[in-house]
């Protein structure tokens, strides 16, 4: 993997730290007028998710990380793995463990792309995307006449997640839900 | 929203408002009969400084020239000259220099006053900024108090590895990787300049001897061997430089030598060593200097942080 100096550091570059593969969030260049310059990095560990920052000497390179992230279809879990196949065409198949899959698993619905983070070619992690659509497979019974606003119950979908509708929503139903707050945003017309 | 590529990056008002601030930094000046200059960017002498970085620029010339750091050396030539006070405004280039509050190539007030001390050179700038509406008392510390204060070591008596252990916690940096010199900058930049914040205009004087650069070394009143230098932040920026010149020639070859011995060990491009600025300076009154960024100070006056905000075309732009 090519090596990348202070000067090629932005938002978003892959990099080595302490043997996990990182991704830089933020980049500070900063030096006293007549003195040494530094590089502030706040990075995310791509494998832990944990958010750090680190110090580098301005002019100093570091390995870069082999990772990409790549938009995937799910296909299905065997129980231990769980599948996605690229969507370029290839047909070309990944499996990744319960611990890339992570909260994403509240998420998962078969034939809906995910972005799957790849790292030395092996899955690492798997984001969804910002809206999906899931079914209601249980909750109570929906309130006639309150379309307007009011309380919120809880529904369960069928990936297992729970989330906050409206009272008027019925089981069965499918609701749009923003994945990155957890929340529910709109009915789904079918 | 993304803005096309071919826009400036600050808007017209804001250019608008950065050329009335140029004309009122040139008439303070010109009410004090302080005379304008200008001196050349291209030199084929340069600042020999560890951490500055000259672009090199290949010409049709014979010789190399570089794109000045700043017009330190011809503006004291024209002191020695018998000029009288000076200041300009001009363009300071320094390679590698890039981000939210640097760019490679910027805006530079520079100006000297024979006769004054720093003390006087710090009343002036005090009342520049209150001529541009900034009428803030501004606090003064010197560089130990502001280490006492901020990082609770003394830059003097503090053992190397206390410094260096300090720094490597502050930066994540392991304190061997970690010079004295660089334990110092680290903390100036990790601990002290985000604690200057909320404090509005600060003068730290006063540096260790190894940050002289071109400042006379004296002792302070605890005894140990200081710079007179002052800096100028304004909530946490960095935003101007000043020294009680250097007029001895002897001290200042003796310092460009150590630069460049320096500038080898870190396998950078030794610089010529200015023979002209070394036989001027015995004709060089006593005086006052000082750099400012004109960027920083208006960026700073305008509220904003990003010097993107107040440049047309930032290096990223160009």
């Amino acid at each position: 993997m090519a090596n990348y100096s202070t000067n090629e550091f932005k938002s978003g570059l892959k990099i080595m730290l302490d043997g996990d593969p990182c991704s830089i969030i933020e980049n500070e260049f900063v030096k006293p007028g007549k003195g040494q310059a530094f590089n502030r990095v706040k990075f995310r560990n791509l494998k832990s998710g944990r958010v750090g920052e680190r110090t580098f000497k301005s002019g100093d390179s570091v390995e870069g990380a082999d990772v990409v992230d790549l938009d995937m279809e799910y296909l299905y879990t065997d129980g231990e793995f769980y599948h996605f196949m690229l969507t370029d065409g290839s047909f070309e198949q990944h499996a990744a463990d319960v611990s890339a899959v992570g909260d994403t698993t509240k998420w998962l619905k078969e034939q809906d792309v995910y972005t799957v983070t790849l790292y030395n070619g092996a899955p690492l992690s798997v984001s969804p995307p910002n809206f999906v659509e899931l079914e209601i497979v249980e909750t109570d019974p929906g309130v006639r006449g309150d379309t307007a606003q009011g309380g919120s119950k809880p529904a369960k979908l069928t990936t297992g997640a729970v989330v906050a509708v409206p009272l008027f929503i019925n089981q069965g139903e499918m609701i749009k839900v923003d994945t990155r707050s957890g929340e529910y945003v709109s009915r789904v017309k079918s | 929203m993304q803005q096309p590529v071919w826009r400036p990056s600050a808007t017209i008002d804001t250019l608008r408002k950065r050329a009335d601030f140029i004309k009122r930094i040139r008439a303070f000046f010109d009410s004090r009969k302080v005379l304008e200059v200008d001196t050349p960017l291209l030199s084929s002498v340069t600042a020999t400084d560890l951490n500055l970085d000259s672009f090199d620029v290949i010409s049709a010339d014979p010789e190399p020239r570089y794109l000045l750091t700043s017009p330190e050396h011809a503006m004291k030539r024209l002191l020695a000259a018998g000029s009288g006070p000076i200041y300009q405004i001009t363009r300071a280039f320094r390679r590698g220099e890039f981000g939210t509050r640097h760019n490679p190539e910027f805006a530079m007030l520079e100006w000297y006053r024979p006769g004054f001390s720093l003390q006087d050179l710090q009343r002036e700038v005090e009342e520049l900024l209150a001529s541009l509406g900034y009428e803030e008392k501004a606090e003064c510390m010197s560089y130990r108090q502001a280490f006492q204060r901020f990082v609770d070591l003394d830059p003097y008596r503090a053992e190397t590895s206390a410094l260096q252990e300090v720094a490597a916690q502050a930066s994540g940096m392991a304190a061997s990787e970690l010079s004295r010199e660089e334990a110092l900058d680290v903390l100036m930049t990790h601990r002290v300049e985000p604690a200057l914040k909320p404090l509005g205009a600060v003068f730290i004087r006063d540096y260790p001897p190894s940050q002289a650069a071109l400042a006379r070394v004296g002792e302070d009143a605890e005894g140990d061997a200081v710079a007179f230098r002052f800096e100028l932040y304004i909530n946490g920026v960095e935003i101007a430089n000043a020294y009680d010149e250097l007029i001895d020639p002897v001290e200042q070859r003796r310092r460009f030598e150590e630069d460049n011995l320096a500038r080898s060990a870190a396998k950078k491009p030794v610089i010529p060593v200015d023979e002209r600025l070394l036989a001027a300076l015995p004709d060089m009154p006593e005086s006052s200097g000082i750099a400012l960024g004109v960027d920083r100070l208006f960026m700073v006056l305008e509220g904003k942080c990003r010097l993107e905000d107040v440049l047309g075309f930032p290096a990223d732009r160009i």
